[in-house]
């Protein structure tokens, strides 16, 4: 009756020495555990506890169909100047459309194939009256809006890395949102600044044909757009009109990186063969005209084409400082986000603030439960100290389960831990309960341990089910730390079922079989 | 070897848990009502996680910080408002909380610059919250949702396991719980974050555990004596686990106390409510959840399950 089969007490000790391996690598320093292979390395810590900031960012989405919508405008509006159509109301259409209405009859026939094929996925329709229409579907739009997500992930992706933070994580939520969690990084601003700019550098012939003064009361001609200089302060024009077309785009650099030309700091960069050779070609056929360098809408500079550029690179000059020159070669070679990213949600902790939480976290969890073990050795004396082991070791397993899954440790988390330890020993003082009220009822010591052991399982069962449920749902809609509360309560549940009802069972009767008591020691 | 524990609890005690109940029906109208009330005049505390704003934990580098001066300095920003609150052993702790900005989300970016150029230097930003009001929204309805599901599935779980009068009395349980906890945050200002959903949803795990105990016995007690008034088998129920919720009580009670005390600045909100949440959880287990059970018709259900396994046992 008492008897255990010997494939348990195999598994109890099994289970006991996996949770002592896995829970140990979290008592080495960090040298130590660096070299431990990676499936027997310690719980990683939440950024609340070891520092560093999470963000919360959102692709503009409405930029992307925006863009879209753009591109293709200029588009037409190429063709149709170099086919010499006449043409009226080029312009976007709702929010999922592009416009334009051909004058003559006779070009209707004649463009359509060559229309037809500047956007092929979307729906094209040439209206009695000559309105041509471009109206992209809901599916074509949400593939490109997918593809502009996938991209910004990647590009948030370079810039992180290119600027060397340790094990950052970049994780796509939702639909539209990047998560990025940078450890160690204690003031996270310089990133927002990097992340907060789409570092779309393009390069436009500025248009002569008007000044910028008459251009800003209201005549800029079709083709060509008002931009504002980047820096407003040093004695060159606040604004510039420059060709709405572009000469060449950034998406055509290999490379950039800041050096120094006449002792200021400057971006060099290098172009692509074939943007190479597009922008020699730009060169070559604009000599003595200015050619603006825009980046985010702001024209950086506008230096003279003084003689054709063929070698596939440049250098870009601004009155930078060190670090600005820095920023732009970095933003230029991981390249330009699809569309503006926007900063949701910051949370920043610095590393001395999860020291002290760690600190806290600690003393906490071990006066619990030195106190808790004080308690139950004084309620239940030697079964008590039975409890106490299997109590021990639920904190071992735990971590050893939290250390394999790779789960984070939060602060709110520890808080979990420390819970678990107080409604851990319930199970124990359940089945101790049962087992004395049994033996009031006038059974034997030994028959009395076994029904408490049995009776006392199903609610043991129930109770911790129960709570499992609350945990769950905690999972599903908590976030960061709070998920890592939900997380240590749940295995802390588990593992506690375990040693309540295994180990504790394994120890009381084998100390009853040792022992053979004539009284219940309860 | 007798310990310490068994002359303390000898025997069975024999409390009228039952007889109480109309007293305790009153209390829990109170408490209710109380609630509700607190929310209609006096709302809630929300913290940034559902407000949106910032929130700002710094330390001065040298010497005590001078709480006037800076909130001199930062109420003179046009922030709309701002509080700042000194924690901490030192001194040198302050918390700052700016409320929601204006406009999207870059206008709450823009409130930390300004926040840090006012201050200037001498000050170590040591945890530093931005939340836009897109987000505190999302959260606001994650941690309603959070809720009522969990006191949702609590009670269809304990339904499944039980009987539906068991489910509707842990309903009722969990609800008062919920709602009471609601109460401790509004009544008291005690701010409202994503940690108070968690305490909250702890809160309603650890009351339905105790609540399944006492429960577990009722319907132990149902097949065991079949002749026994109602009323006398709740009070049994109840009587026989009274020394299991005491000792749970208790050790659960040392723990929180140990996160109340140490667990530090952080979890300080998350360790007062569940320390009211074990008051009141092991309140409405013993008070609310058990008597309500009364007006059911308990027998009925637990026949008919008898009669289920009386039919199962036949070959």
């Amino acid at each position: 009756m008492l008897q255990f089969p010997k494939w348990k007490i195999m598994m109890v000790l099994m289970v006991s020495l996996f949770g002592l391996v896995w829970s140990v690598p979290n008592l080495l320093s960090r040298d130590v555990t660096d070299r431990l292979p990676t499936w027997l390395q310690p719980v990683s810590l939440g950024l609340d506890l070891q520092g560093g900031s999470y963000l919360l960012l959102e692709v503009d989405t409405a930029y992307v169909v925006r863009e879209m919508q753009a591109n293709l405008v200029e588009a037409l509006r190429v063709t149709l100047r170099k086919e010499k159509a006449k043409y009226s109301d080029l312009g976007a259409m709702g929010r999922d459309a592009v416009k334009v209405r051909l004058l003559e009859a006779a070009d209707r026939e004649r463009l359509r194939p060559e229309l037809r094929k500047l956007e092929p996925e979307a729906e094209f329709a040439i209206a009695e009256d000559g309105l041509v229409t471009f109206k992209y579907p809901e599916p074509v739009m949400n593939k490109r809006i997918r593809a502009a997500i996938g991209q910004s992930i990647e590009i948030v992706r370079r810039r992180v890395d290119e600027l060397g933070t340790r094990e950052p994580s970049i994780q796509h939520q939702g639909v539209d949102r990047i998560v990025v969690q940078l450890p160690g990084i204690k003031d996270p601003d310089r990133i927002k600044a990097l992340l907060g700019k789409t570092a779309k550098l393009t390069f436009h012939m500025v248009d002569d044909s008007v000044t910028p003064e008459e251009a800003g009361r209201g005549r800029v001609p079709p083709g060509s757009m008002l931009l504002n200089s980047a820096e407003q302060e040093r004695g060159l024009p606040a604004q510039y009109v420059v060709k709405k077309r572009v000469e060449v785009g950034g998406d055509q650099l290999v490379d950039a990186q800041p050096t120094f030309a006449n002792g200021q700091p400057v971006v060099s960069f290098r172009f692509s063969v074939a943007g190479g050779k597009k922008f020699g070609d730009t060169t070559r056929e604009n000599s003595g005209k200015f050619l603006a360098i825009v980046l985010d809408d702001k024209v950086i500079s506008a230096p003279r084409i003084n003689e054709p550029i063929t070698g596939g690179s440049g250098q870009i000059s601004g009155s930078f400082t060190v670090r600005q020159a820095q920023d732009l070669s970095l933003l230029l070679r991981a390249g330009a986000l699809p569309a503006p990213l926007q900063v949701l949600e910051e949370r920043t902790v610095g590393p001395d603030l999860g020291a002290d939480s760690i600190k806290a976290g600690a003393i906490a969890s071990l006066l619990g439960i030195v106190l808790v073990v004080i308690f139950m050795v004084v309620i239940y004396g030697v079964l008590g100290l039975m409890a106490n082991v299997a109590l021990v070791l639920n904190l071992v397993l735990l971590t050893a389960l939290l250390s394999v899954l790779g789960a984070t440790l939060t602060l709110p988390g520890i808080a979990g831990i420390v819970l678990t330890m107080g409604m851990a020993v319930d199970a124990n003082v359940l089945i101790y309960e049962r087992i004395r009220e049994e033996h009031r009822l006038g059974r034997g010591i030994i028959g009395s341990v076994q029904a408490g052991f049995e009776r006392a399982f199903g609610t043991i069962l129930d109770a911790n089910l129960t709570t499992l449920v609350a945990a769950a749902l905690l999972f599903q809609f908590g976030s960061g730390p709070i998920k890592g509360f939900a997380v240590t309560l749940t295995l802390g549940l588990i593992s506690s079922m375990f040693t309540a009802i295994m180990v504790t069972r394994l120890l009381v009767s084998l100390w009853i079989k040792w022992h053979r008591p004539k009284t219940l020691p309860l | 070897m007798s310990s310490f524990y068994a002359r303390l609890i000898a025997r069975t005690p024999k409390f009228d848990f039952v007889g109480k109940r109309i007293f305790a029906f009153i209390v829990t109208g109170c408490i209710v009502a109380a609630t509700f009330g607190s929310i209609a005049i006096k709302g809630f505390n929300f913290g940034i996680d559902f407000a949106g704003g910032l929130l700002i934990e710094v330390q001065t580098t040298d010497g005590p910080a001078k709480i006037g001066p800076m909130r001199d300095i930062l109420g003179g920003l046009g922030l709309g408002e701002v509080s700042l609150q000194e924690f901490g052993a030192t001194g040198r702790d302050v918390m700052i909380r700016v409320q929601r900005q204006e406009g999207d989300e870059k206008a709450q970016l823009a409130a930390l610059t300004k926040v840090k150029e006012a201050l200037g230097a001498g000050y170590d930003y040591r945890r530093v919250e931005i939340v836009g009001p897109k987000v505190g929204e999302e959260l606001k309805q994650d941690g309603i949702l959070a809720v009522g599901l969990a006191v949702l599935a609590i009670a269809a779980y304990v339904w499944f396991r039980f009987e539906w009068q068991f489910g509707a009395g842990a309903l009722i349980a969990t609800f008062h719980d919920v709602i009471a906890t609601f109460g401790l945050f509004s009544v008291t200002g005690l701010e409202f974050n994503l940690t108070s959903v968690a305490a909250i949803l702890t809160i309603a795990g650890y009351s339905i555990n105790d609540t399944v105990v006492i429960y577990d016995r009722v319907r132990e007690n149902l097949r065991k004596y079949k002749a026994m008034p109602v009323y006398d088998l709740l009070n049994l129920a109840v009587n026989e686990t009274l020394a299991r919720t005491f000792l749970t009580v208790a050790t659960v009670f040392i723990t929180v106390v140990a996160l109340l005390v140490f667990g530090g600045e952080v979890l300080h909100g998350f360790s007062v409510a569940m320390l009211w949440g074990l008051i009141v959880g092991t309140y409405s287990s013993v008070f609310v959840a058990l008597p309500v059970l009364i007006y059911f018709n308990l027998r009925s259900g637990a026949d008919r399950e008898d009669e289920e396994q009386g039919t199962e046992a036949l070959p």
